[in-house]
């Protein structure tokens, strides 16, 4: 809402000397959003006056049409002479008012004219546009003013050029602050100086003589005011001041009866509408749209109506739709028009805010109407209004007012609250008392009764000061204690709270899942891994990207029904799409060597569902939903895991001067795998497999057991990428990858960890080395010998590998370090080595090994 | 060797004389300090300490001497090899510290060298500074409280007392699940991606025992192209406080304590009215800007990039919880009362830590992540 100051000032005695600031910081403290105060006619010096157009001479010879003129600027000149001024606009002709500024004068944007020569001749000043003067940029050519202003005068004063202009975003819950009225009403309290409210103006009492009208639907319109004024002149034009009002506020002068329903608007926040009467036909009416009807609105749009549009009709049909635009068929016709209007039919009409709301959505069709409409209008403004564009209509067309009068309302009660006295002082946390929260209410506009009746109440004892307050016919969004409690604590200033902490029962910190989530992260960041969070949408043909079988769980994704994009129309099942996009981002930025993690939620329909949840109930909000409302929800919604991912390109470890480093590869992956479980006390087991989108023998499978209930939990998988893979999604040629559970994890995390029991005895150290078919997992060796080498062994590292046709082909050699150590006494030689060759035997029993060199 | 002869007379055994044990002690000094490294010094030791040494020649002839000059003499030659054992001492200490300094300076290395052999890893500063922020409340004593992100349009919308025609609950502002009903309808499924951490708020409230002290952090999302200044998937972090007798002014004290923790001593903020469903009263929060301290405002000569000299910065929503909400989680609001606030982290982000593009932060190069470390 843009207000202007001077404006402003005809409803409340602003004082004198108050800037657009000052006002500005009033209102702002007292809960209206002004934006910014714009300095209209900023730098701008006369002088400038109204000029008559005496001659026009066309200069010939020019790229375009210039015109040398004399124009009379009466005594402005010092000289009364006829003022030469050469002018390239061509829409006046000789006897046109026009605006000109004389030498010595200055322009907005530091214009300064001086006498110069130009095309020839020497142009003593300048013919103005509204451009030039700061009064809109929707008119090039120069303002031609009405005939009855004289040449001579004051064109600064005339054209209102210096004023200030008020930006106000006006919050939903405000749709009153969409007017000079109700602005004006806050600016007032502001100020602590009475209001000249416009909308109290003397009404005739409605009768039945005034044009038909028939409310079918009275939830949709509660209120339809109609008056009639015959008589107009067609040839009448918006005054100045007029027009310089509705361009202050943003709005573009169009003809009389149209500016003068917009001014009332602007001024007492009712929308309203206007229509030639000539082009009625019947009896107007309001009622929802037929199906299928069809309307052409003033925009020259034919839009196909939908049965829940609240419609204005004649007997022909629709004519308009409610609150939201006008039909172009009953249109008043424009100044100039061989058919001017001379009869208006004046709607002035309450309606739904949600039925505005819904169908002002559904058409895309915002405008200055449905947007006051649907934060709700003042249902007691519209004889008012009504009343103000009959009295301009009369004051400015030359109209008359017919006495016809109609007023459809449905009964209604103003809306009352009661509210404990004291309820604003214990929202706020400060002490206003009862007389100020009553006055409070009173300058909003409330009325306000005490009330002490109840005497004492319960066992407190305590007395009961209640108030009674019922509000105003244009605060739709007054309907609870708090709402008033706001309304006093606003007008007392929310900088004038005061800043206390409340005392808070002891908290249990961090739950170990969230303690547990910043461990991985900074173990993984400790691990030389990048954290990249990325968006979650994705599209389906990375699906086939990774390689995933046709009925592959991790196709069942959950939908968008609107998208960003309609290349990503569903959500992750898993985090590998979204980390390897931003790999190969990075790598094409330039940077090769990477190790990148994310966690994150992943969703998965729930099982016997389709690509997405089953509709949740819809609950109620006037009391706590039940134990099986909340979850049937719950049930509606997708599972949510949360997981752990990385993924790896280029050198792990780099070549320096310290030597030859080495690449990332599957290894590095599982051992990120490792590194986020260790975090959780959890141990993983690896075993081989063919998962996609892994390369099929450099993918390891991650198991762990539930600490619950000793099963074993499939946690997720590791390895290098299937380089068909890598080629299909554009990365670099070998990456490596991991994605793990964390609520799994979580699961299997042991908790608290047994200190073990430090032995200071010697430790007895022997090597082994164990030849195994090459198929055979290191992993089955490492456990095998484990399980044979008993208690005495304290700790088992398999050092080195080795093939070759010394073993044999096909053949691996196992080297093993094995460590012994008792607690409590020193190992003899012979019980190292019956422990170790214990240990051999269950390998060669358990996987084939032989000891290598037996 | 000479055998013990009562009748020698000392005066006879030329190496026990005064003048030779001098001579002998000299000539060992001189030799040891000529010694120019531990080779030679091994040498000398050998000449002149060991078995067939002078010196250990004539203190072996001592014996020979009558008693009454055996003193006399094993005090001159004790002395003279004492003399020369320190000599020794010194000369060794010196001559390895001489070695260990050559040695040592043999052994010096560059090490202004670099080491990137395996750079550092870094968590991102979103999830860094969203800990910062959790950590700040839980010293308070409010828990860290979580929910899905695939959310019920009852917990993110109906709950918080958004009416069915809420504007911010159309396609414009709200990305919806696909009906798997009707997959042609843009909104008819009643689940959301999560416009905002708030449906955790009503979880918080009808899970938890009162009174319900909890902050959300967590990502949204809303349907606004990824540019300079917006991202469709963005993180917030929400705080609720729901007990008996909570005020405006605990939620100022509140709002003011979290700015004066993340941002240093000084630190305020400022409540301006505004509008949402969920708080009544509600209002927009600013904060003090931490660079200008206000000192830019009116000031053109000190202009302030960080708050455009408006000395104030925009942090986020906040109110006392509307009663409307208390109804829906089933909490007496005649009872209780409530504040909460939200804000979103990349915002905070950017002005904590002069990003200037939306996009660095979300597009995980590593060149924005890994100078921000493991902790902000």
């Amino acid at each position: 809402m843009r207000v202007p100051l001077s404006w402003l000032r005809e409803y409340v005695d602003l004082p004198a000397g108050a800037t657009g600031r000052d006002v500005q910081a009033k209102l702002i403290s007292a809960g209206l959003e002004v934006e910014t105060v714009e300095q209209l006619g900023a730098g701008l010096a006369g002088p400038l006056v109204v000029g008559e157009v005496l001659t026009i001479e066309e200069l010939e010879g020019f790229k375009k049409p210039i015109r040398f003129c004399t124009v009379d600027v009466g005594k402005a000149n010092g000289t009364g002479d006829p003022q030469e001024i050469v002018c390239g606009a061509r829409n006046f002709a000789v006897g046109d008012k026009v605006v000109v500024i004389l030498p010595g004068g200055v322009l907005p944007g530091d214009f300064r004219i001086a006498a110069r020569k130009t095309y020839g001749r020497v142009s003593h000043g300048m013919i103005c546009s509204a451009r030039e003067l700061g009064m809109g940029d929707d008119h090039d050519g120069i303002i031609v003013l009405p005939p009855e202003h004289e040449a001579g005068t004051d064109a600064i004063a005339l054209l209102e050029l210096v004023d200030e202009v008020l930006d106000i975003a006006v919050t939903p819950d405000r749709g009153y602050a969409l007017s000079m009225r109700g602005v004006a009403r806050e600016a007032a309290t502001a100020y602590g100086l009475p209001l000249r409210d416009p909308a109290l103006l003397d009404v005739p009492a409605p009768n039945a003589i005034g044009y038909p009208v028939e409310v079918a639907d009275p939830t949709g319109c509660d209120r339809f005011t109609a008056r009639t004024v015959v008589g107009i002149d067609p040839g009448a034009r918006s005054p100045i001041w007029l027009q310089r009002r509705l361009q202050k506020v943003g709005v573009r002068p169009i003809s009389l009866a149209v500016d003068i329903t917009n001014y009332v608007m602007f001024e007492v926040g009712q929308p309203l509408h206007a229509y030639d009467r000539s082009r009625l036909t019947g009896a107007i009416g309001v009622r929802r749209a037929e199906p299928g009807e069809k309307l052409t609105t003033l925009d020259g749009v034919e839009r196909v109506l939908d049965p829940s549009d609240l419609v204005i009709t004649d007997e022909r049909g629709p004519i308009g739709l409610a609150g939201v635009m006008g039909g172009a068929h009953t249109e008043i016709a424009e100044f100039g028009e061989d058919s001017g209007t001379t009869e208006i039919v004046v709607e002035a009409a309450h309606f739904h805010p949600v039925s505005i709301a819904r169908t002002a959505r559904r058409h895309k069709l915002g405008s200055e109407a449905s947007r006051r409409f649907e934060r709700g209008t003042d249902p007691l403004a519209t004889s008012a209004a009504a009343q103000r564009v009959v009295d301009l209509l009369v004051l400015l067309a030359g109209g008359h007012a017919e006495p016809g009068v109609t007023e459809i309302a449905t009964p209604s009660q103003p809306r009352t609250i009661t509210m404990a006295a004291d309820h604003p002082d214990r929202v706020a946390g400060t002490v206003y008392g009862r007389e100020t929260v009553v006055r409070r209410l009173q300058e909003i506009g409330c009325h306000v009764r005490g009330t002490y009746a109840d005497g004492f109440t319960g066992t407190s004892g305590q007395e009961v000061d209640e108030l009674i307050v019922t509000v105003p016919s244009w605060r739709p969004d007054l309907s609870y204690p708090n709402d008033l409690a706001e309304e006093v604590i606003r007008l007392e200033g929310y900088e004038n709270l005061p800043s206390t902490l409340p005392r808070l029962p002891s908290g249990r910190g961090l739950t170990d899942g969230q303690l547990l989530r910043r461990r991985i992260g900074r173990a993984l960041a400790g691990a030389g891994y990048a954290e990249a969070p990325s968006y979650p949408f994705v599209g389906t043909e990375v699906f086939d990207q990774l390689g995933l079988d046709g009925d592959d769980d991790r196709r069942r994704a959950v939908r968008l029904a609107n998208p960003l994009y309609d290349t990503e129309p569903v959500l992750r099942t898993t985090m590998l799409p979204g980390l390897l996009a931003t790999l190969r981002r990075n790598d094409g930025r330039g940077s090769h060597d990477l190790a990148l993690f994310e966690t994150g939620l992943v969703f998965l329909p729930k099982e016997g569902t389709k690509n997405g949840p089953a509709r949740p109930p819809r609950l109620p909000v006037d009391r706590r939903p039940t134990a099986d409302e909340l979850a049937a929800v719950q049930a509606a919604l997708p599972d949510q895991p949360r997981r752990a991912a990385v993924v790896l390109a280029g050198a792990r470890e780099r070549s320096g001067w310290w030597g030859a480093g080495h690449p990332e590869t599957w290894a590095d992956a599982i051992e990120a795998a490792r590194t986020v479980a260790r975090e959780a006390n959890v141990e993983l087991t690896v075993r081989q497999a063919q998962y996609a989108p892994y390369h099929p023998g450099r993918c390891a499978a991650l198991y762990a057991t539930d600490a619950a209930d000793g099963t074993e939990l499939l946690i997720g998988h590791a390895g290098e990428l299937h380089p068909r893979v890598t080629k299909a999604l554009g990365l670099p040629d070998r990456v490596s990858a991991m994605e793990v559970d964390l609520d799994l994890i979580e699961r299997a995390g042991t908790g608290r960890v047994s200190g073990p029991r430090v032995s200071t005895f010697p430790v007895a150290t022997q090597d082994v080395a164990l030849v195994v078919d090459g198929t055979v997992p290191a992993a089955a060796v490492e456990s095998a010998l484990r399980d044979g080498a008993g208690d005495l062994l304290e700790s088992l590292r398999l050092f080195d590998i080795f093939t070759g046709p010394q073993i044999g082909e096909g053949r691996k050699s196992l080297a093993y370090a094995l460590r012994f150590r008792a607690p409590d006494r020193t190992l003899t030689a012979e019980e190292a080595s019956a422990a170790r060759d214990a240990a051999i035997s269950a390998a060669a029993e358990r996987t084939g090994a032989i000891l290598r060199g037996a | 060797m000479s055998a013990p002869n009562k009748s020698y007379d000392p005066v006879e055994v030329e190496a026990l004389k005064p003048e030779a044990i001098e001579r002998m002690r000299d000539q060992a000094l001189a030799a040891i300090a000529a010694a120019a490294d531990l080779d030679a010094l091994t040498h000398v030791k050998t000449a002149h300490t060991g078995g067939t040494s002078p010196l250990a020649l004539a203190n072996r002839e001592i014996g020979a001497l009558p008693p009454h000059a055996k003193a006399d003499a094993g005090k001159r030659v004790g002395q003279a090899r004492g003399a020369v054992n320190q000599a020794l001492a010194a000369r060794q200490t010196e001559l390895e510290a001489e070695r260990d300094a050559r040695v040592l300076a043999e052994e010096t290395v560059d090490v202004t060298l670099p080491y990137d052999r395996r750079p550092a890893g870094a968590r991102h500063p979103l999830t860094t500074l969203s800990d910062r922020i959790e950590d700040i409340f839980v010293a308070m004593g409010y828990e860290v409280a979580e929910g899905p992100e695939i959310e019920a349009e009852w917990f993110n919308f109906d709950a918080l007392n958004f009416p069915p025609d809420h504007p911010a609950r159309g396609p414009q502002d709200t990305f919806f699940v696909q009906d798997t009903e009707d997959p042609a309808a843009l909104e008819e499924s009643g689940v959301v991606l999560r416009t905002h951490t708030s449906p955790v708020q009503v979880r918080s409230l009808v899970t938890r025992d009162l009174p319900v002290y909890v902050i959300c952090p967590g990502r949204v999302y809303r349907p606004d192209a990824l540019d300079a200044t917006h991202t469709p998937v963005f993180h917030q972090v929400e705080l609720l406080a729901v007990d008996e007798g909570l005020t405006m002014a605990d939620l100022k004290g509140t709002l003011d304590h979290m700015v004066v923790s993340l941002f240093g001593e000084g630190m305020t903020t400022r409540l301006r009215p505004n509008h949402f469903p969920f708080t009544e009263p509600s209002a927009e929060m600013d904060m003090l800007c931490y660079v200008c301290r206000g000192e830019s405002v009116g000031n053109p000569d000190r202009p302030c990039r960080t708050c455009a000299s408006e000395g104030w910065i925009e942090l986020g929503g906040c109110g006392m919880v509307n009663p409307k909400v208390l109804i829906a989680c089933g909490v007496d609001p005649e009872k209780y009362s409530g504040f909460a606030f939200g804000f979103g982290i990349e915002r905070m982000l950017m002005f904590r830590h002069n990003v200037e593009d939306m996009r660095d932060i979300v597009e995980g190069d590593v060149r924005f992540t890994l100078p921000f470390g493991m902790e902000i």
